[in-house]
């Protein structure tokens, strides 16, 4: 059986199903006590047991991930479009838009905490920061990488600025912007949890440091597979979504303009070059 | 017969709205740093309604023509009207060299585009795009995404995009190219009975420019043909078409074209200019 043909959802299982084999073995046949490292047995049944403690704090934690993303995507696509619009603005406001993301957030959570105190908006800001530079930069390349072609034509026809924005370098710029967004959404809940690490009253981040503070290790870990699940659910989303939004543009087979921001498939074992058609002809 | 003379000279009338005219064009591009002199001393003009065509070697600026005639570039010298005013920008149908459909619109959105760009209500668009694509052999495919369809087809959909886009001057860079020549040949037909018969619903019934590799296309369709020389491109040979209309492809084998198909060839390879 060839490997395409094996259903992506048990290849990436097989992997992760011997890893937690080999945890689960190890905790077990070396007596490792569980506040040092609880058996994935153990965090399930302590995820199932604790189920509402952390469906509470699962609860803010994912509202604050939500907001902060709505609150980056509004910044993010802002900014990107301004950035991806003027070549002036691309050059003086860019540079601080990458500058923006040197700052180290371990550094400036807490002082956001001193400013804003313990409640929802310091990590609404944690998770903006954290998220809007994708967002940005990805809106940014795509309007900029608009097919000239597609620009020149509808010149042609005396389309306006706002046409030639509206008919061609949004929809092109899209492909991108989700690239960025689903990096982003992948970002948002471990910006949420690290807030709320550095100061709050309820959500994953505090539930986990107490629960580290009072020795329940298991608890960490049940916070840790929660804060995936949620991260992996929003990323899901925006796929979904992209599919939806995007029908035309089909993962990994380019697209007619070959402006993908994708990764292309690998043929024959080497990188397709985009618009790099004879290469096709020679592998199919 | 067919009358061939020599390089145009400038006409005496005044150009009138929906015809082109040109008067002493160059235009010059920097090729790493090096000026690559593209066009030279190109003076023509067509009357309203009139149909002509340019053929001349690859590389002989023909589509840099077209792009100035579509106002996307401005010449170094000269003066270029057309539809009767010197911006060109939203007064031409333009059909590029390359397709350049856009990938996220089906073929019957894309075909609409230009009617799109002028306010044209969607529902009147579309009907009158559905329509053309029966007779252009693409009904059933009005649906499909550009990435789905062939190079033909494409190319299909772009002409029929330029057919419906608004203006006074119809601009095709190798319009049939990538179609077979069957289907060429119902192309042309299609576009001879459109341009012909004056249908105003569409704009076939006003001025075209065609560039084309085809000297059997040119003269199939045109009143008039220029042939360019070699970059720098400079009007060689202006032959003009006297063959009868309503033109078919029948025509093809007669004496007459077979003779001016002679001349112009020999023009394109450079003898006897
Ligand atoms: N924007 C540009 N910048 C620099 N050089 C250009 C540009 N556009 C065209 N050229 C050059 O001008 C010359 C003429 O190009 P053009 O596309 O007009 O030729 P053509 O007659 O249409 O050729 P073909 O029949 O192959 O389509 C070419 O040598 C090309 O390299
Ligand atoms: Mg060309």
């Amino acid at each position: 059986m060839r490997v395409q043909h094996v259903p992506s959802v048990l290849l990436a299982t097989v992997p992760a199903g011997l890893l937690l084999c080999a945890w689960e073995a190890y905790v077990r046949v070396a007596g490792v006590d569980r506040v040092f490292l609880p058996a994935p047995t153990q965090v399930l049944k302590v995820t199932w047991d604790s189920a509402g403690l952390l469906a509470t704090h699962a609860r803010l934690t994912l509202l604050e991930a939500t907001l902060g993303l709505l609150l980056a995507f509004v910044a993010g696509c802002a900014l990107g479009a301004m950035v991806g619009l003027s070549p002036l603005l691309r050059r003086s406001v860019y540079p601080l838009l990458v500058v923006s993301q040197t700052i180290p957030m371990i550094a400036l959570a807490p002082l956001l905490v001193l400013w804003f105190g313990f409640g929802i908006l310091p990590k609404l800001l944690v998770v903006a920061l954290v998220c809007f530079f994708p967002l940005a930069v990805s809106m940014a390349d795509g309007l900029a990488s608009a097919e000239p072609d597609a620009l020149r034509l509808l010149r042609s026809m005396g389309a306006s600025p706002t046409q030639l924005f509206f008919k061609v370098r949004l929809p092109g710029a899209l492909p991108y912007l989700f690239s960025g967004a689903k990096i982003a959404v992948t970002y948002a809940v471990i910006g949420a949890v690290f807030g709320e690490w550095v100061g709050a009253y309820e959500g994953l981040g505090i539930l986990m440091q107490t629960a580290k503070n009072s020795y329940r290790t298991d608890i960490v870990f049940a916070a840790i597979l929660v804060t995936s699940l949620l991260s992996v659910g929003l990323f899901g989303l925006v796929s979904i979504l992209e599919r939806v939004m995007l029908p035309w543009h089909v993962r990994g087979s380019g697209t007619a303009m070959d402006q993908s921001p994708r990764i292309q498939p690998i043929i024959g074992g080497r990188r397709r070059a985009p618009g790099d058609r004879r290469e096709i002809v020679e592998n199919v | 017969m067919a009358s061939v003379r020599g390089v145009a000279r400038a006409s005496q009338t005044p150009p009138t709205e929906g015809g082109v005219s040109v008067r002493g064009l160059s235009k010059t591009y920097a090729l790493s740093g090096q000026p690559l002199p593209v066009l030279q001393e190109i003076t023509f003009d067509v009357q309203p309604g009139e149909f002509v065509s340019f053929v001349g070697p690859s590389g002989s600026g023909k589509s840099t023509l077209l792009n100035i005639l579509a106002g996307l570039e401005e010449p170094d010298r000269g003066v270029v009207t057309a539809g009767g005013s010197a911006r060109r920008l939203g007064g031409v149908a333009y059909m590029p060299q390359r397709d350049v459909l856009l990938p996220w619109r089906s073929a019957l959105e894309n075909a609409i585009l230009g009617l799109e760009v002028k306010g044209v209500p969607r529902h009147e668009s579309r009907q009158w795009a559905r329509e053309l694509f029966a007779v252009a052999g693409l009904g059933g495919f009005e649906d499909s995404l550009p990435s789905v369809l062939s190079g033909g087809m494409r190319q299909r959909v772009a002409f029929l995009r330029t057919v419906l886009t608004p203006g006074s001057v119809m601009l095709l860079d190798e319009p049939f190219g990538a179609l077979d020549a069957l289907t060429r040949s119902e192309m042309h037909e299609w576009l001879l009975g459109l341009w012909e018969h004056g249908d105003v619903m569409y704009n076939v019934s006003t001025t075209v420019v065609l560039v084309t590799h085809d000297v059997e296309e040119a003269l199939l369709l045109s009143d008039r043909v220029y042939v360019l020389s070699p970059r720098p491109g400079r009007i060689r040979l202006v032959h003009e078409v006297s063959l009868p209309r309503p033109r078919t492809p029948a025509l093809t084998t007669t004496e007459e074209f077979v003779r001016s198909k002679a001349a112009l060839l020999a023009a394109v390879r450079g003898e006897g200019a």
